[in-house]
């Protein structure tokens, strides 16, 4: 009746997973409990849960990949700690443990913090700096939020009911075939993915269709703000990655429940050939990951250095031109799996190779600031941040690249370190400057900069004790991944490392504490123009935060920068006469993904725990959701044109009033 | 002057050369384009999935484990008929999108019926295939080849037979809904699934059964 | 404006890809499309079907797997022309250049993964060897 499922998958015997389920059980119950006590649902539901407005999501996502942070930072809290206890000593986490926490971790990271933190970003600015109304499909957006948020909560769920993969964030095979892993643990990481991955997907048609045929008018290609240029770059990525993420894990799902043989050790399987797809998907994720964090730190920089962007070509082209490498890199993963040495030599010249549109980029950065009015606000130490430790990153990425040099190093804490020093210097940070820039756009008022930066000291000073350690213990010989060791000269450096993380640590707990004040003092902080930074690109020409609608006209865009020529035209001249205003289509609000999400929720469960007839009504529900959506007649509503006129007026003259003192003519 | 020279504003009388707003948000033209180029991505997506089952098929088609190989198994002949059906069906298709266009029900209707049947006959001799050879000891568990073969060929008949539910979704929502902008969008966006499934087939029976066969 | 090249040239609205495009024929024409499409792809497939079955000498043999590739790759433009309309008109720029990124992609995929599984398997162990050892 309930498949695999019974009262032992729930970890009565084990006190941390017990005690974590707790907690975090207590902390849901009690929010959802505060929410309703206040009659906050009916709000939630109609502004947020069922908002197909590209401005609601991206928060949303936003606000997923933090609490994901906050689990899978406590991963590593755990993982520090048990490596600086368990000298000539078991530590205090198993090693079955051990391992799903690392798995975890990385998993949890990369699909449900990195992943949605840029996707988020994206869907935030990426239409308002276009100057239009909404991305390409609106209600996909939705669904695709959804189930990634479903992905999410089913990797979570695998604390309290079953546990999750011991195989690292990449289930290699032979380890993750049923033969050797026959519990649920890697079923739910295989169907969280499969779902969130959908998920994915759509959003890459969505945002490849948006950067590429929906403008304002006059907004040519190269006019695009260089963040939209990184949008498209990433989402094409996306579309191109990710379906071989889904035919691999496909294929490693068909061999654990039907018994197939892609990948096992009998009947002729190749796992070498489970490692081949999953990197040439591995690979571009990184890429997908990082390019729209170097879209964030070129707005950062240009606005915070008051100059336009240097190089503005030469970054479009540096980023198509990583787009495309980043597709013939792939096997700089498993040099070591024994493709022979010309295979290894042709893909560690095309991976130094890559490293070139990258420095193009810094360079470019650096010529941006040089010269400029520098604004040293918490944002542009965030993009400081990146471009001293993203660079170290990258060179020992370029060191790695060499072949004989990854014998030595590859799997040993010296790549662990490397990649941490890319995706925390690089995606990180990225997140952070865009969720420092782009917050007084979302929400109406900004962060608070003393903490702001507080926070950012601690995690720059904390990353780099953390970590550079790790290269050190890489070259000394350690493997990653140990749950003991016994190694006397290894000690000292990961007590440091279990140090560094505690500053990281108190970084994190600023930033809580400057939300938490930023919020209560939000009337000090308020923007009441709509463009707290001097910014130059069409976002800041809305008010904080934008109506449904964004643009009560659509702008003329004549070209890059569109905003700052037109503040420059506004102060030169008298503020022109009111637009003539209409009436504008804006899609409906849809509960489709949320309960497309529901039922998906339910169908990775049951088909985690071989409940068949529960994953047969799930997916019909899913389906039957998807053709409910489909039948729908009235898709739109209408803002008629007063209102549109009201709260543009409202908006016009804040905006007027700031401009004043600025020396613009009343 | 054409409908190309409509639709670009030859119409207007200075050759203004402002950018014409042709992509703003709304609008029925525009609305179409954005529509099909996205079902356009998502297809190319699709398309890669397959190129990643295609290059399992080929890493594994000598992993046999002393079972049966392709040589054994397939049957050019019915490859012959599934290979007719479906060119004639995208052929059908390509009927039925003009008589969407000109709402002309009888070619609509009709071709897509022709297109649906055709579709369901390819099914039927595949799945028949499929069932004879696992009752042969040739099923999917038994060689990794076999795993390959079933999950690829597999994969584009489980896409024909999620294509042939959308078909009649959209022959019916025509008969209820009539020749509406939004429905039009998607039969569009159908013609073009429906055309890339047979230029997946043609990699198929090309790949997988005719260089299997031919020694 | 003036148009360089790299900037799009609004002047030219798009096609949606699998519309006949707007720079041409008039509706007597699209089911000549089709018809032509038809009759060239049932032609190209009846001759690789000949090519791999019939054991013919008229073309040289191991030449044979070569030419079912590009009769395949033929047929596929086939479709592509005549079934979905792309052409090489400026109207069709973005849809053309969609499918040259999704087939550099899948060219990479493809060869990439053949030639390294191919030095793969030439250099490891095969499986079954390795499970022998186990005892």
């Amino acid at each position: 009746m309930l498949g695999k499922l019974s009262w032992a998958a729930i970890p009565f015997n084990q006190p941390i997973p017990l005690a974590a389920a707790a907690v975090v059980g207590l902390v849901i119950v009690g929010v959802l409990a505060w929410i309703t006590l206040k009659g906050w649902l009916p709000y939630l539901w109609q502004e947020w849960i069922t908002s197909v407005d590209h401005k609601r999501i991206g928060i949303m996502y936003m606000l997923l990949a933090l609490v994901m942070l906050l689990r899978g930072f406590t991963d590593a809290i755990m993982m520090r700690s048990q490596q600086a206890l368990a000298f000539h000593s078991d530590g205090y986490l198993p090693p079955e443990h051990y391992d799903q926490i690392f798995s975890a971790h990385g998993t949890l990271m990369i699909f449900f913090v990195a992943m949605p933190f840029v996707i988020g970003l994206m869907n935030l600015v990426m239409p308002l700096q276009l100057g239009i109304r909404d991305v390409a499909f609106p209600t996909l957006n939705s669904v695709s939020f959804w189930l990634t948020a479903t992905g999410a909560l089913l990797v979570n769920v695998s604390l309290v009911v079953g546990e999750f993969a011991r195989t690292g964030w990449l289930p290699f095979p032979p380890l993750s075939e049923i033969a050797y892993s026959p519990g649920v643990g890697v079923d739910y990481y295989l169907w969280s993915l499969q779902i969130s991955g959908v998920g994915t997907v759509l959003t890459g048609v969505n945002f490849v269709t948006t950067v590429l045929k929906i403008h304002a008018p006059g907004m040519t290609y190269l006019r695009m703000p260089v963040f939209c240029w990184t949008t498209l770059a990433a989402n094409l990525l996306i579309v191109a990655a990710f379906p071989i993420l889904t035919a691999t894990l496909a294929m490693l799902l068909l061999d654990r429940y039907l018994g197939f043989h892609f990948f096992t050790n009998e009947a002729g399987g190749n796992m070498m050939m489970f490692m081949n797809l999953i990197w040439a998907w591995g690979h571009p994720e990184v890429y997908i990951l990082i390019l729209p964090a170097f879209g964030v730190f070129s707005e950062v920089i240009s606005t915070f250095s008051g100059k336009s962007l240097f190089g503005y070509r030469s970054m479009v082209m540096a980023t198509m031109a990583i787009c495309l490498l980043s597709f013939t890199v792939w096997l700089h993963h498993f040099f070591t799996m024994g493709a022979g040495a010309d295979v290894n030599a042709v893909f560690g010249i095309t991976s130094a190779i890559i490293a070139v549109p990258t420095g193009v980029k810094i360079f470019n950065w650096l010529f941006t600031m040089y010269g400029g009015r520098l604004v040293y606000s918490q944002s542009l130490l965030w993009s400081i941040g990146f471009m001293v430790t993203f660079v170290i990153g990258g060179m020992t990425g370029v060191l790695l690249a060499v072949p004989p040099a990854d014998f030595v190093l590859h799997n040993s804490l010296f790549l662990v370190a490397h990649f941490h020093n890319v995706i925390i210097g690089g995606v990180l940070f990225g997140a952070f400057a865009g969720y420092t820039f782009w917050f007084p756009k979302a929400f109406g008022f900004r962060l608070h900069e003393g903490l702001g930066k507080a926070a950012f000291w601690c995690w720059i000073i904390g990353f780099y004790v953390a970590f550079m350690p790790l290269y050190v213990l890489g070259l000394m010989g350690m493997t990653r991944r140990m749950q003991h060791y016994d190694v006397p000269a290894w000690r000292p450096w990961l007590l440091i490392a279990a140090c560094g993380a505690v500053i990281i640590l108190a970084g994190i707990i600023l930033q809580i504490v400057q939300l938490v004040v930023s919020i209560r003092r939000r009337e000090e902080l308020r923007d009441k123009t709509g463009d707290p930074w001097n910014g130059r690109s069409l976002e800041w020409a809305t008010s904080s935060p934008p109506p449904a609608f964004n643009f009560a006209v659509l702008p003329h865009v004549e070209g890059r920068d569109a905003y700052w020529a037109i503040k420059q035209r506004a102060r030169q001249t008298k503020p022109g006469a009111e637009p003539a205003y209409t009436d504008i289509e804006m899609p409906r609000n849809s509960a489709t993904g949320f309960v497309c999400a529901f039922f998906a929720t339910f169908l990775g469960f049951a088909l985690i725990w071989h409940i068949w007839w529960m994953a047969i009504v799930a997916a019909v529900g899913a389906y039957a959701t998807f053709v409910v959506f489909a039948w729908r007649d009235r898709t739109e509503y209408i803002i008629p044109a007063e209102e549109v006129a009201r709260i543009d007026r409202a908006n016009r003259s804040a905006r007027g009033e700031a401009l004043l003192p600025m020396g613009a003519t009343p | 002057m054409s409908a190309f020279e409509a639709a670009a504003g030859y119409d207007r009388q200075s050759w203004d050369r402002r950018p014409v707003a042709v992509h703003a948000a709304g609008g029925l033209g525009s609305k179409r384009i954005i529509v099909a180029y996205g079902f356009w991505i998502f297809l190319l997506s699709d398309i890669i999935m397959f190129s990643a089952f295609f290059a399992t098929y080929a890493v594994l088609v000598g992993a046999t484990a002393g079972g049966p190989s392709g040589r054994e198994l397939f049957n050019l002949n019915n490859v012959a008929i599934e290979t007719a059906c479906l060119l004639l069906s995208s052929f059908t298709c390509g009927i039925a999108s003009i008589g969407a266009r000109m709402q002309r029900g009888i070619w609509f209707y009709g071709a897509m019926a022709a297109t649906g049947i055709l579709g369901a006959a390819f099914l039927f001799i595949e799945v028949h295939e499929f069932v004879g050879m696992v009752a042969r000891d040739a099923g999917p568990t038994r060689s990794a080849f076999l795993s390959a073969f079933f999950t690829l060929v597999g994969c584009h008949g489980l896409h024909v037979t999620a294509g042939l539910l959308w078909l009649l979704t959209m022959m019916a929502q025509v008969f209820a809904k009539g020749y509406r902008a939004d429905i039009l969008r998607r039969v569009l966006c159908f013609g073009l699934f429906w055309h890339t499934l047979d230029i997946i087939w043609v990699a198929i029976f090309t790949v997988v059964y005719l260089m299997g066969v031919w020694q | 404006m003036s148009n360089s090249g790299w900037e799009r040239d609004s002047l030219y609205p798009d096609s949606a890809p699998g519309d006949e495009s707007l720079l041409g024929q008039d509706d007597s024409e699209a089911v000549g499309s089709y018809l032509i499409g038809l009759g060239l792809a049932t032609l190209l497939t009846i001759v690789s079907f000949f090519l791999a079955i019939s054991g013919t000498t008229l073309v040289w043999a191991p030449s044979i797997p070569v030419a079912l590739i590009v009769l395949a790759i033929a047929q596929m433009g086939v479709h592509i022309v005549f079934f979905l309309h792309i052409t090489t008109g400026p109207d069709n720029v973005n849809n053309v250049l969609a499918l040259a990124f999704g087939v550099l992609i899948v060219l990479l995929l493809l060869a990439g993964s053949l030639w390294i599984m191919a030095n793969m398997n030439h250099n490891m162990m095969p499986m079954d060897q390795i499970m022998q050892m186990r005892h």
